[in-house]
C-alpha cells in the first residue's frame, strides 16, 4: 500500500480543524471590520484537503483498486447471533477519489468566493437593519467566522461521506451534510425582513430530507438484516454471492446460529423464486428484498438529490446565501444521491426493476425542472430548478447503467452550475451595490428585489468579468460543444438512446429547454437596457470574487477533456471501471454517436436561437410583462411550478394541519375539556354533590345514622354475639386460601 | 320409537330431577292460590313433589344397578349408582327439610309458601350437582344450589342474626363462586373442553398447558372447598349456621354439602385423574386443618347450632379425608365408597340433630343455647335418648352410623398411605380430633342429662317421625352397616 493512502484521514481533518479554529478563536480573527482571516483559514483548510484528495489521486494512479484505511472502531455490538461492528474505515478508491476531487476543488473554490461575498452579504444585512458602524462590526465579528466554520464543517461532512467505507459512516455523513444545509440555508433567519422565510426554508428542507432518510435508514437495517454487515466490499460480495447461493452459506459464519434461531415456519412473500432472505417469521424472495432495499435507498435520494417527488426543498433552499447555494445546493451535497447509487451499483445491478425507476424519476425530474425553470423570475430560482434538472439528468443516467456518464456529469456540473451562482451571486451583489448607491439619494424602497431578473438588464456594460464566465457556464449548461456540458450530457444521451429510446426522448426535451431558459436568463439579465437604477449603477464585484470565477470559468470550457468519448481519452470511464463494477462501458468505437451529439447540438443552438427572438431582439422594457405570457395559462402553470407545493399543501399538509387542529381544538379543547371536563364531569359531580348534600346526606345517610345508633342501642346485647366477624375477613382468608393453594400446586409443579 | 334428539337428551334419565323441577315450578303459582293461612297446603304438596321423586328414584336404584351408567344432555350429566345414591340422600334431606319448617316456620311467623318451592329448587341444584359430567354443569348446579339457599338464610327477615347470616352467605359465595368460575375457565385454557372425560384425556396427552390446568383444578378446589366448609373457606359456617332459621341450616349442612362433595369427587376423580397427587396432598393438607380447627374451635361454642356448625366444619374434614384417599386409583372405589357411606350417616344424624335443636327452640330465636337443653333428660326422655344417640354417632361411638363411616374413612385414607405418607399423619390427627371431639359432643349429653333446667321443647308429630326415622337410621348404619356400604360402594362412578 502506497504511504500516501494512511494521509486520507487529513482530508476530512483539516475542514475540521479549520471550524474549529473559527468557532473557537473566529471573533478574535477578527481585528478589524475588513479582517479576512476566517475566510482565509477555511480556505487554506479546504485547499489542504484539496492537496490531500490529490495526493490520493496520485497514489491510485499505481494502486487503482483502490484501498481501505482503517482509522478507528466506531462501534461494535453482539446482537444475538450477528456482531454489528461499524469501523469507521476511509475507503480510497476511484469513485471517491472523484468526489474528493470535486468536491475539495470546488469546495475551495467557492470558500475562496465566499470571502468577499460574505464580507458583501453581512455589510448588506447590517446596512438592513440599521446598525451603527460599532453594531455593524459586531455582527460581523459573529457571523462571518460563524459562516466559515458552518462551511468547513460541510466540506468535512461531504468527505465523510464519500470517505467512508459502509453504509452507516455514509448515513453520518448524509446527516451531517443536511445538518449543515439546514444551518446554512437559514444563516439569515434573524433577516428584519425575510428572516423568518429563511428559517422555514431551512426547516422544509430539513423535513423533507427526513422523508428521504427515513428511506435510508430503513436500507441499511434491510442491507443489515440480509447481509449481517454494512460494509460496502462485504454487502456487494455477499450479494453477488446469493444470486446464486443460499443466505446461509453466503453468511457462512452466522449460518449455525441462524438455523438455530429460524422459526419453525415461514410464510414466502414477494416475486422471484430466487433464494429466501430470511427475517425471522418472514422469508422473502432475494429478488423482493433487493428491489426494497434499492427503492428505500432511491427514496433517500430523491430526498438529498432533490428529485420527483421530494424536490420541493432545493428551490425555498435559495434563501441561503449564494455560496452555500453554489457548494452546497449545485455542486456537492445534493449529488451524494447520485453517489450513493453508483456506491451501490451492484444492489442496483441485481434490482432491475429499481434501476429503471431510478431512471424513470431522473428522467422525468429532469424535463418538469427545466419547464419549471422557463417561467421563473428570480435568477436563483432559475438556477435552482435548472440544478434539480441536471440532478434528473445524473439521476437518469445511474438509474440507466451508465454510471460513469452520472459521475462525469456531477464532476462537470459542479463547475459550470458553482459558476453559475458565483456568477449570479456576483450580479446579485453588483446589483445591490447600486441599490445602496440609488437608495441613498433616496430612488430605493425596501420592497426592492436584487435577485429578480425584471429589476436587471444592461448588466453587461457594468460587469465586464461576470458577463464572460456566466456565458460560458451557461453555455455549458446547454451543452454547446465543445464545453464540458456537452462532453458529459452527451454521453448521458448517447447512454439512454441506447438503453431507453422514452429517457432519451425526455432528456432530450429537457436539453432543449435548458438551453432555452439558459439563453432567456442571459439576455434579460445582461442585455437590453437597464430596467431599474439599480440596474443602471451596478458594478463589478472585487477579484477575491472573480478570480474563483475565472477558474471555474476555464474548468468548464476544458472539464470536458476528462473523459472525452475517442478511445484512450477515455480516462474516466477507464479510471472508474474499477470501483463501479457494472458501469456501461461503450465498445471501442462507440463512445460517441455523431447523430445523438449533432441532435442535441443542433436543439440546443435552436433554443438559443429561439430565446434569442424572444428575449434578444426585443429586450424587456422596464414594467414589461414576460413575452412567454402569451402562453397564459400555460405559463402560470410553468411559473407556479406545476403547483407541487400547491398539490402537497392540497394533499399532505392541509389534511394534515385539519387533523391537527381537529384534534386539538375539537376533541382536545371542546369534547375533552369544553364537554368531558366541563359538562359531564363537573357538572355530574356538581349534580351529584347536590343530591348528596341534602336528600341522601341529610335524609338518609343521618337518617340511618340515627336509626342505626337506636338499633344498636336497642339490641347491642344480642349483637355482640352475633356480629362474629366481619365479611372482609372471612374474604381474606379465602384468598390467603387460594394463595396458599396456587402457589403450592405452581412450586410442586415447577420443582419436579 | 324416539327421536334421536331426545335419546341424546335421554330424559328418563334425569326423570327424579325433573318431576322436583317441573312440582316446583307448578307449586310456585299454585302458592298464590293458597290462603295465607293454609301455608302449610304448600308443605304437603312439595312433600308430594318429592315422594314422587322418590318414587322415581326406587325404579332408577334397580336399573343403574343393572346398567351402571348412562348419559344424558348430550353427555352433559351423567346418571350412575353414585348419582343416584346421592339424590337419594338430597331427597330425603329435602323430604326432612319439609318436614322440620312446617311447625317451625309459623311458630316463628315467617311461613311462606316460596320457602317450600325454593328448597325445592336448591334440591335439584344438589341432584344435578351429583350428576354433572361437564364444568359448565357444575357450575350452573353449585349457583341453583346456593341462590336459594342464600334466600333461605334469610328467609327469617325480621331477626338480623338471618339477614346478616344471608348476605355474609351471598357475599362470600359469590366470591368463592368466583373462584370456581376462574378455575373452569383456566382449565378450558389449559385443555380446551369442559367436559370431565375430555379433560382427563387433555391432562395426560397435554403436558405443555399442564400449569394451567393444574392450577385451574386448585381453584376448583376453593369453590367447591367453600360449599363443603373445608379450611380455609370455612368461616362463613359457623355464622350462617347461627343466623339462618333453623331448619334451613339443618338442610344445608346437609344438603349443601353432600352437593358439594360430590362435584368434588366427581371433578377431582374423573378430569384430574393424572394430577392425583397434586390434588391428593392439598385435600389431605385441607383435611387435616379442617379437622383440627372444626374440632378444638367446636369445644368452646355455647350456642348449640354455632357448634353444630363448627361440628359440620370438622366432619367436612372426615370426608375430605376419604377424598384424598381416592387419589390412589385402586383405592378409588372404596375411597368414594366411604365417601358416600359417610355422607349418608351424617346426614342422618345431623339432621337428627337440628331437629332436637329445633324441638327446644323457642318462637323468638332463642333457646339455642346449649344450656337451654337442660333437664330435657326429665321433661322428654324419648328425645334426650335420640339426642344422646346423635351425639354418640357424631363422636364415633359404637352403635352408630358415625363410627362405621369413621372407620371405612381412616381404612380408606390408610389402604392410600403407601402412594401418599402424608395420610397416615392425617388419619393420626383424624383419630385425635374425633377423640377430642368427645368433649363438646359429650357436653350436650351430659347437659340434657346431669343439669337441672326447665327441659321445654315443642314436639309436634313432624318432628317426632323425623327423630324416629333419623335415629333408626343412625342405628340400622351402625348395627347392620354392610348392605348400605355394599351399595355405597358399588355407587363408585362408572
Amino acid at each position: 500500500m502506497n504511504s500516501l493512502f494512511s494521509l486520507i484521514p487529513l482530508v476530512v481533518f483539516f475542514p475540521l480543524l479549520g471550524m474549529l479554529i473559527n468557532i473557537f478563536f473566529g471573533r478574535m480573527l477578527m481585528a478589524d471590520e475588513n479582517s479576512k482571516a476566517p475566510g482565509v483559514i477555511a480556505s487554506l483548510m479546504a485547499g489542504l484537503s484539496f492537496v490531500i484528495a490529490v495526493l490520493m489521486f496520485v497514489a491510485l494512479l499505481g494502486e487503482p483498486e483502490g484501498v481501505e484505511v482503517p482509522f478507528m472502531t466506531w462501534f461494535s455490538i453482539s446482537a444475538g447471533s450477528r456482531t454489528l461492528s461499524i469501523p469507521w474505515t476511509f475507503k480510497v478508491d476511484t469513485l471517491s477519489s472523484v468526489m474528493m476531487l470535486v468536491v475539495t476543488g470546488v469546495g475551495t473554490l467557492i470558500h475562496i468566493y465566499a470571502i468577499g461575498y460574505m464580507h458583501g452579504d453581512i455589510d448588506e444585512q447590517a446596512s438592513k437593519r440599521g446598525l451603527s458602524s460599532d453594531e455593524a462590526f459586531d455582527l460581523k465579528r459573529r457571523r462571518f467566522p460563524r459562516f466559515f466554520a458552518y462551511f468547513n464543517l460541510f466540506l468535512a461532512s461531504m468527505l465523510i461521506l464519500v470517505t467512508g467505507s459502509n453504509y452507516l459512516v455514509m448515513f453520518v455523513g448524509w446527516e451531517l451534510v443536511g445538518l449543515c444545509s439546514y444551518l446554512l440555508i437559514g444563516f439569515w433567519f434573524d433577516d428584519p425582513i425575510v428572516g423568518i422565510y429563511n428559517s422555514m426554508a431551512g426547516r422544509k428542507a430539513f423535513v423533507v430530507n427526513r422523508i428521504g432518510d427515513f428511506g435510508m435508514v430503513m436500507a441499511l437495517m434491510l442491507i443489515f438484516w440480509t447481509f449481517g454487515t454494512l460494509q460496502f466490499d462485504d454487502v456487494f460480495a455477499r450479494a453477488e454471492c446469493m444470486r446464486t447461493a443460499s443466505q446461509f452459506e453466503c453468511l457462512a459464519v452466522d449460518a449455525a446460529q441462524m438455523v438455530e434461531t429460524s422459526p419453525n415456519f415461514s410464510l414466502m412473500f414477494g416475486f422471484g423464486l430466487l433464494q429466501p432472505i430470511s427475517f425471522g417469521a418472514i422469508t422473502l424472495s432475494f429478488q423482493t428484498v433487493m428491489i426494497a432495499i434499492t427503492l428505500l435507498l432511491l427514496l433517500g435520494a430523491t430526498g438529498k438529490s432533490a428529485q420527483i417527488p421530494l424536490f420541493v426543498w432545493l428551490p425555498d433552499a435559495m434563501a441561503g446565501p449564494m455560496p452555500v447555494s453554489a457548494l452546497i445546493h449545485a455542486a456537492t451535497m445534493v449529488t451524494a444521491g447520485i453517489y450513493m447509487i453508483t456506491r451501490s451499483n451492484v444492489l442496483y445491478a441485481m434490482a432491475p426493476f429499481s434501476a429503471d425507476t431510478v431512471a424513470i424519476i431522473g428522467a422525468a425530474t429532469a424535463l418538469v425542472a427545466a419547464t419549471i425553470a422557463v417561467a421563473q423570475f428570480d435568477i436563483k430560482r432559475v438556477l435552482a430548478y435548472s440544478t434539480i434538472s441536471q440532478l434528473g439528468f445524473m439521476i437518469a443516467a445511474v438509474g440507466l447503467g451508465g454510471y460513469v456518464a452520472g459521475i462525469f456529469h456531477l464532476a462537470t456540473h459542479a463547475f459550470f452550475k458553482a459558476l453559475l451562482f458565483l456568477s449570479a451571486g456576483s450580479v446579485i451583489h453588483g446589483i445591490e451595490h447600486g441599490h445602496h448607491a440609488t437608495a441613498h439619494k433616496g430612488h430605493g424602497d425596501h420592497a426592492f428585489d436584487p435577485q429578480d431578473m425584471r429589476n436587471m438588464g444592461g448588466l453587461r456594460k457594468h460587469m465586464p468579468t461576470t458577463i464572460v464566465v456566466y456565458i460560458v457556464g451557461a453555455l455549458a449548461l446547454a451543452g454547446i460543444p465543445p464545453l464540458a456540458g456537452f462532453w458529459s450530457k452527451d454521453e448521458i444521451l448517447l447512454d439512454a438512446s441506447k438503453h431507453d429510446p422514452l429517457i432519451y426522448i425526455l432528456l432530450t426535451i429537457a436539453a432543449f429547454f435548458t438551453a432555452f431558459y439558459m439563453g432567456r436568463q442571459v439576455w434579460m439579465v445582461f442585455f437590453g437596457q437597464p430596467r431599474t437604477e439599480a440596474a443602471a449603477h451596478a458594478h463589478e464585484s472585487p477579484p477575491v470574487m472573480t478570480t474563483p470565477l475565472i477558474i471555474l470559468a476555464v474548468l468548464a470550457s476544458i472539464g470536458g477533456l476528462m473523459n472525452l468519448p475517442f478511445g484512450r481519452l477515455h480516462f474516466l470511464a477507464e479510471w472508474l471501471r474499477e470501483s463501479v463494477a457494472y458501469a456501461h462501458v461503450p465498445a471501442a468505437g462507440e463512445g460517441f454517436s455523431i447523430t445523438v451529439a449533432v441532435i442535441s447540438t443542433v436543439l440546443a443552438l435552436a433554443a438559443i436561437a429561439l430565446s434569442y427572438i424572444i428575449y434578444g431582439t426585443k429586450p424587456l422594457q422596464e414594467g414589461q410583462a414576460d413575452p412567454l405570457r402569451v402562453a397564459g395559462p400555460l405559463f402560470t402553470f410553468l411559473n407556479r411550478k406545476w403547483y407541487w407545493d400547491e398539490a402537497y399543501e392540497a394533499v399532505f399538509i392541509r389534511p394534515f394541519k385539519c387533523l391537527a387542529n381537529w384534534l386539538a381544538f375539537t376533541i382536545d379543547w371542546r369534547f375533552w375539556h369544553d364537554f368531558v371536563h366541563d359538562s359531564v364531569i363537573i357538572q355530574f359531580f356538581d349534580g351529584w354533590a347536590a343530591i348528596l348534600s341534602r336528600p341522601v346526606d341529610m335524609g338518609i345517610v343521618d337518617g340511618a345514622v340515627n336509626g342505626i345508633g337506636r338499633l344498636v342501642a336497642g339490641a347491642s346485647s344480642r349483637l355482640r354475639r352475633t356480629q362474629t366477624g366481619y365479611v372482609r375477613n372471612y374474604a381474606l382468608a379465602v384468598a390467603l386460601g387460594v394463595v396458599a393453594i396456587v402457589a403450592y400446586l405452581l412450586i410442586r409443579f415447577f420443582a419436579n | 320409537m324416539q327421536l334421536p334428539i331426545l335419546e341424546s337428551i335421554n330424559l328418563m334419565a334425569v326423570l327424579p330431577v325433573l318431576i322436583i323441577a317441573g312440582w316446583a315450578c307448578v307449586l310456585l303459582v299454585f302458592d298464590l292460590l293458597i290462603p295465607r293461612s293454609r301455608k302449610h297446603w304448600t308443605a304437603w304438596l312439595a312433600l308430594v313433589g318429592l315422594l314422587g321423586a322418590a318414587v322415581a328414584l326406587f325404579f332408577q336404584i334397580g336399573h343403574f344397578a343393572r346398567l351402571g351408567s348412562e348419559a344424558a344432555f348430550d353427555g352433559m350429566v351423567t346418571v350412575d349408582g353414585f348419582s343416584i345414591f346421592l339424590q337419594v340422600v338430597f331427597v330425603l334431606t329435602a323430604i326432612v327439610g319439609v318436614l322440620l319448617a312446617l311447625d317451625y316456620l309459623p311458630r316463628h311467623g315467617i311461613e311462606r309458601g316460596e320457602y317450600y318451592v325454593l328448597l325445592l329448587f336448591t334440591t335439584i341444584g344438589m341432584m344435578i350437582m351429583s350428576m354433572a359430567a361437564d364444568l359448565i354443569v357444575v357450575f350452573v348446579a353449585l349457583e341453583l344450589l346456593s341462590i336459594p339457599l342464600y334466600i333461605l338464610s334469610g328467609f327469617a327477615g325480621m331477626r338480623e342474626t338471618s339477614e346478616e347470616a344471608a348476605l355474609k352467605y351471598f357475599l362470600l359465595g359469590a366470591f368463592a363462586s368466583s373462584f370456581l368460575v376462574y378455575g373452569i375457565a383456566l382449565t378450558y385454557g389449559g385443555t380446551g373442553t369442559t367436559r370431565l372425560t375430555g379433560i382427563a384425556q387433555a391432562v395426560t396427552s397435554d403436558a405443555l398447558n399442564l400449569p394451567l390446568t393444574t392450577v385451574g383444578m386448585g381453584l376448583l378446589l376453593v369453590g367447591l372447598g367453600f360449599k363443603v366448609a373445608a379450611v380455609p373457606f370455612h368461616m362463613w359456617t359457623p355464622d350462617v349456621y347461627q343466623g339462618a332459621p333453623t331448619p334451613v341450616t339443618a338442610f344445608m349442612s346437609v344438603g349443601a354439602k353432600a352437593g358439594g362433595f360430590a362435584a368434588l369427587i366427581r371433578v377431582l376423580v374423573t378430569a384430574f385423574p393424572a394430577i392425583a397427587s397434586e390434588w391428593g396432598t392439598l385435600i389431605a393438607v385441607i383435611a387435616g386443618l379442617t379437622m383440627l380447627l372444626g374440632n378444638i374451635v367446636a369445644i368452646s361454642q355455647s350456642n348449640i347450632k354455632r357448634m353444630l356448625a363448627y361440628s359440620s366444619i370438622a366432619h367436612a374434614g372426615y370426608i375430605l379425608l376419604a377424598v384424598a384417599a381416592a387419589q390412589r386409583s385402586e383405592n378409588a372405589s372404596f375411597a368414594i365408597g366411604a365417601v358416600v357411606f359417610y355422607l349418608l350417616a351424617y346426614a342422618l344424624t345431623n339432621l337428627g340433630a337440628f331437629t332436637v335443636a329445633i324441638a327446644v327452640e323457642r318462637d323468638d330465636g332463642t333457646g339455642t343455647e346449649i344450656d337451654d337443653f337442660a333437664g330435657l333428660g326429665k321433661t322428654r326422655p324419648w328425645m334426650a335418648l335420640a339426642m344422646a344417640l346423635f351425639m354418640l354417632s357424631l363422636t364415633g361411638m359404637p352403635i352408630s352410623g358415625g363410627l362405621v363411616g369413621k372407620v371405612f374413612v381412616f381404612q380408606a385414607a390408610l389402604q392410600a398411605v403407601p402412594g401418599d405418607p402424608l395420610l397416615l399423619a392425617v388419619v393420626i390427627i383424624g383419630v385425635l380430633t374425633s377423640v377430642v371431639s368427645a368433649f363438646y359432643y359429650l357436653k350436650v349429653i351430659m347437659v340434657m342429662y346431669m343439669r337441672e333446667g326447665e327441659g321445654k321443647a315443642v314436639l309436634p308429630l313432624a318432628l317426632k317421625t323425623v327423630l324416629a326415622a333419623t335415629a333408626f337410621g343412625t342405628l340400622v348404619l351402625g348395627i347392620i352397616p354392610g348392605p348400605v356400604f355394599q351399595m355405597a360402594q358399588r355407587a363408585m362412578l362408572k
